[in-house]
């Protein structure tokens, strides 16, 4: 049996060498994807944390407020802020958001100031009637008209939401500095000392982000560390078009009624395939987490470091792959050409990978989509990868991940079973 | 006919529908071929000659009777069974990828060889084939002539006593043709039983002595080949096809 076993390994590595398209399918274009979605969404990150985003100011206030609203945007740190003239139409607001000079446009009302201020006031003395203080004869002011934010449409929503937050809060800046003046300027008919007026508005709490980790194990978050094992992942169920589009091949070439009346069972060319697409997956894991390490930083990228508990990786990528040989086993022995195999198998990995938190967290998911994410091999595959990359778990963290890997491959492995004993293959 | 020789094959009370086809392909079906013989299956497209080898090699299994195989029933014990015959299918059931020696390395381990034997077989195959001086390229940038020879060699690569060869020489040219149908009476002549199935009428009467004819799923004449044509008092196998076929189309869908 080793002897068959052995001839029929050497046959499908011979088999496999000469597809040159399953190899480029199985290993280019996983290390193309994984940089180009790195270098993305490093320049992502980048854009926000490094670079800034250009933000056109329209200013048609006159008044005090209008600059300090200004200036507390450009404070803020994620915007290049380029002033537009006052006369500034919206049409030409939007020209210049369509040639990409700018991503953002802010329009500050002409009667800006005054309508703050107003409403300052009003707040202020509000505020002394309630101390029981006499203050200015309360005047009823009316609301601020809202800034016009516009924006390029390309700008994504999560984007979007934090620069209105960000907006928002120089806006409230700007507010509670004149609501503070105009009480201080009631109660003491004199200006809000300068030193005095930074210090009540600038004394918020700081925020400190600190990536949760496990024993002491600290480790970085950027795009690389989420993007390299979230693409090996990818790239070992993309076996799928070769292994699977092999199967077809062997069912409908003939082969297969050939291996039918040989007097050893199609289980051993199971196996053999099993042992060498594991192999390669292996390869595929090797050679991307290889490239994160030594080929990223040369190309500006963050360098990816590998977890402390280099025995569990192993474990997982081992576990995983054999997941993703056996996805691939049982498209191949259900599907009838070639076409229905390469068709089939691609589109369902895209869904695996999607629904399975690949591409979007599946934290972020909601209702049906996120129980499914239970059912596709890739969402174990990268919790458990999250968890030894991201926060430096160890194996005992990944168990459960690995279980229910486990459990899906078995799965996987009785269905195609079955399928082989439905079609008389073994 | 009857049959007194030991058998090679035995078809017995064969009964066989395919799934979902409510009509029996085959009911009742009798036939015995003794050891050693050069048998001629034939008859019009869809009569039913592919399903018969291919319940006669295990790829079916019949709902009713049996297949027997040198005694062996069919089906049962199928490794034991299946190195009792070697299979030439009509398709070129081999990896298209592979050179001729690579596919008879793997076949030959499959039909059980050890890898001396496997390499001894492979070279003598070769050499008989004519297939030395390509051995090592890959069979895809074969003719179909090279083709059927390599599907030819793997069937045969483990001497096997009883070889099914389903249209062994369709597509070939007169020198292939010529060489296969040489080998096929020379491993005869060693011993071999040969079930033969082809259109080429011509062809099989230089290699069969024994033929069935088969229409509508049941056979309707077997026996000696010149002993037929004596008994129709026809000239040749395609003249006793045809009267006993009719000459319109047979559609096989």
């Amino acid at each position: 049996m080793m002897f068959k076993l052995k001839a029929t390994i050497i046959k499908d590595i011979r088999v496999l060498l000469r597809d040159k398209v399953g190899i480029a399918l199985m290993f280019i274009m996983p290390i193309i994807l994984v940089v180009v979605v790195t270098s993305i969404q490093n320049s992502t990150f980048q854009l926000i944390s490094k670079n800034k985003l250009p933000i056109l100011i329209c200013n048609k206030d006159t008044g005090q407020a209008g600059a300090q609203l200004v200036k507390a945007i450009d404070k803020i740190g994620m915007f290049k802020v380029l002033k537009a003239g006052a006369d500034q139409n919206e049409k030409l607001m939007a020209d210049a958001m369509h040639q990409k000079d700018a991503m953002l446009g802010v329009v500050i009302p002409a009667d800006f100031s005054a309508k703050v201020s107003a409403k300052s006031k009003s707040i202020a003395g509000k505020a002394l009637k309630s101390f029981g203080l006499q203050g200015d004869s309360i005047k009823q002011a009316g609301d601020i008209d809202p800034l016009n934010i516009y924006y390029n449409p390309v700008l994504q929503e999560s984007m979007r939401l934090s620069v209105e937050g960000a907006v928002r809060s120089a806006l409230q800046l700007v507010e509670s500095r004149e609501t503070l003046r105009s009480l201080y300027f009631s109660i003491n008919e004199k200006q809000l000392p300068e030193k005095l007026e930074n210090e009540m508005l600038n004394n918020s709490a700081g925020i400190n982000e600190i990536p949760v980790s496990k024993e002491g194990v600290h480790v970085a978050p950027n795009s690389t560390q989420h993007n390299v094992p979230a693409w090996t992942i990818f790239a070992m169920f993309f076996v799928v078009i070769s292994l699977g589009g092999s199967v077809v091949r062997e069912k409908v070439s003939g082969s297969f009624i050939r291996l039918k009346t040989l007097p050893t069972s199609y289980l051993v060319g199971l196996v053999s395939k099993q042992i060498v697409y594991l192999g390669v997956t292996l390869l595929q894991a090797a050679v991307i987490f290889s490239m994160g390490i030594w080929l990223f930083p040369f190309i500006g990228l963050p360098a990816l470091n590998l977890p402390s508990d280099l025995f569990a990786l192993v474990v997982v990528t081992v576990v995983c792959g054999w997941c993703a040989v056996s996805y691939a086993l049982c498209v191949g022995v259900f599907a009838q050409t070639h076409e229905q195999s390469n068709g089939f198998g691609a589109v369902s990995i895209v869904i695996l990978s999607t629904i399975g938190g690949l591409m979007v967290p599946s934290f972020a998911m909601q209702g049906m989509f996120k129980s499914a994410a239970d059912i596709s091999p890739m969402h174990w595959a990268i919790q458990a990868y999250y968890s030894l990359f991201l926060e430096g778990g160890k194996l005992g963290d990944v168990l459960n991940y690995i279980l229910s890997l486990l459990l899906i491959t078995l799965v996987l492995q009785f269905i195609t079973f079955l399928g082989l004993r439905r079609k008389n293959l073994i | 006919m009857e049959v007194t020789a030991p058998l090679a094959i035995e078809v017995k009370n064969l009964g066989f529908r395919y799934p979902g086809n409510p009509d029996a392909t085959f009911s009742n079906l009798n036939l015995k071929i003794p050891k050693g013989e050069r048998f001629g299956l034939f008859g019009p497209n869809g009569a039913g000659k592919t399903t018969l080898i291919s319940l006669m090699t295990g790829l079916l299994s019949a709902d009713e009777g049996h297949v027997r195989l040198l005694g062996r029933e069919v089906g049962r014990s199928s490794n034991k069974v299946n190195r009792l015959f070697g299979f030439v299918p009509q398709e070129f059931s081999f990896y298209q990828e592979l050179s001729p020696v690579e596919n008879l390395q793997f076949f030959g381990a499959w039909s059980g060889l050890s890898g001396r034997t496997i390499r001894k077989r492979t070279e003598e195959l070769l050499h008989i084939l004519g297939l030395e001086e390509v051995k090592d390229k890959q069979v895809q940038k074969f003719s179909g002539g090279m083709k059927r020879r390599v599907n030819l060699a793997i069937g045969v690569i483990h001497n096997p006593a009883i070889l099914f060869l389903d249209e062994p020489t369709v597509g070939v040219d007169v020198q292939t043709r010529h060489a296969i149908i040489d080998y096929l009476l020379e491993l005869n002549k060693n011993g071999t039983t040969l079930v033969y199935t082809s259109h080429q009428l011509n062809e099989a009467e230089g290699l069969c002595r024994q033929v069935a004819l088969i229409d509508n799923e049941k056979v309707i004449a077997r026996g000696d080949l010149n002993q037929l044509l004596k008994h129709y008092q026809e000239e040749s196998l395609e003249h006793l096809f045809l009267r006993l076929t009719g000459k319109q189309y047979r559609n096989d869908v």
